[in-house]
């Protein structure tokens, strides 16, 4: 994961808007990976801590819009877990900002394609 | 429940600074529960330490294990093939359980990655609240089951101070409730409350002496 910026993509919006901007041939990242869950919620502190330690840049978790998950929570205890994820990453002396939540529904390729790349610049700005 | 916190990691750091690697042993009984010592916690804690050596430069290797309880020694018996291979042992248990872990393993350094700090019971979701403090001497009988050495600030056993603030909170802390309010309303829904106009004598703080022994007879 040598600086890849990891996506945990909800499958019921995030990952629908994906593929709809790969279809459209909107240009993101070339160290972006997408990696599709049933659900935001899927995703727990020790994923998105052992990305970082295998070398990811940013660790990002994409799910549905704010009262609108499938799975009724999942959005939320995305969001709860991604807060606390950064807390654990700055007691280790380790930007916590490079984790994050975004919202966004199916339809939005444009957004994901947006979100994506300014995560990209943020790490291009770290690094300079 | 015994309840426990984790301790700053700036000590937990210091603490196992001259070793490369360390075993993080969980218990899965009362600091799974309160969320400090599980599998899960150890599983964090162990990418924490790695992320944090990594950024140092001086990197460690963790092993991760978690037992049903780790204040029996037989539990911890099944750790032994894992403790041989590392430098020291990082215990998210409870104090029982770190002391069993260090009599089972005398020849490895033992390290408490959490502060015990209480017995008691959730309250709410996250929330645990201490409701015993083990003294040896048990009158919840008389007390509707709300132990006032425990609520009450001021430990005391007899009825409340007569400094109990509006709303039936205590003198000391006004985000405490008075022990002594919550007891005359438990006692009262019980139509028990005669039982506050009786004396009790002062407590018997020798009832256990520390270290507590207790030897059990088996039916």
């Amino acid at each position: 994961m040598n600086g890849e910026i990891i996506a945990f993509c909800c499958e019921h919006s995030a990952y629908a808007a994906a593929d709809a901007a790969g279809k459209q041939g909107l240009h993101s990242p070339e160290k972006l990976r997408v990696i599709r869950v049933p659900c935001a919620g899927r995703v727990d502190i020790i994923h998105m801590l052992k990305a970082l330690e295998e070398g990811a840049a940013a660790v990002l978790v994409l799910g549905c819009e704010d009262g609108l998950c499938q799975h009724l929570t999942g959005n939320v205890r995305a969001k709860e877990r991604v807060k606390y994820s950064g807390m654990l990453l700055t007691e280790v002396g380790i930007d916590g900002g490079r984790v994050g939540m975004f919202n966004l529904a199916a339809n939005a390729p444009h957004k994901f394609i947006k979100i994506v790349n300014e995560v990209n610049e943020r790490i291009k700005e770290r690094e300079r | 429940m015994i309840v426990a916190e984790r301790k700053p990691m700036e000590e937990i750091l210091q603490m196992i600074a001259p070793y490369k690697k360390v075993l993080l042993a969980g218990c899965a009984t009362c600091v799974a529960i309160c969320w400090t010592g599980g599998e899960k916690e150890v599983g964090i804690l162990a990418s924490q330490l790695r992320l944090a050596r990594g950024k140092e430069g001086s990197k460690i290797d963790t092993v991760e294990a978690t037992v049903e309880r780790q204040c029996e020694k037989e539990m911890v018996e099944e750790l032994r093939d894992k403790v041989k291979g590392v430098e020291a042992v990082l215990s998210l248990a409870c104090g029982a359980g770190i002391q069993t872990l260090a009599e089972v393993f005398e020849d490895k350094p033992v390290f408490p990655a959490v502060n015990t700090t209480f017995l008691g019971s959730p309250e709410g979701e996250g929330v645990w609240l201490e409701n015993c403090g083990a003294c040896g001497d048990c009158f919840l009988d008389r007390t509707g089951g709300i132990c006032p050495m425990v609520r009450c600030a001021k430990g005391i056993l007899n009825g409340p101070c007569g400094g109990t603030r509006k709303g039936g909170k205590c003198e000391i802390d006004p985000d405490k409730d008075c022990g002594w309010v919550l007891i005359y309303r438990r006692l009262e829904k019980q139509g028990r409350l005669d039982l506050m106009r009786k004396y009790y004598p002062p407590k018997n703080f020798r009832a256990v002496k520390r270290p507590g022994k207790m030897k059990a007879i088996k039916a």
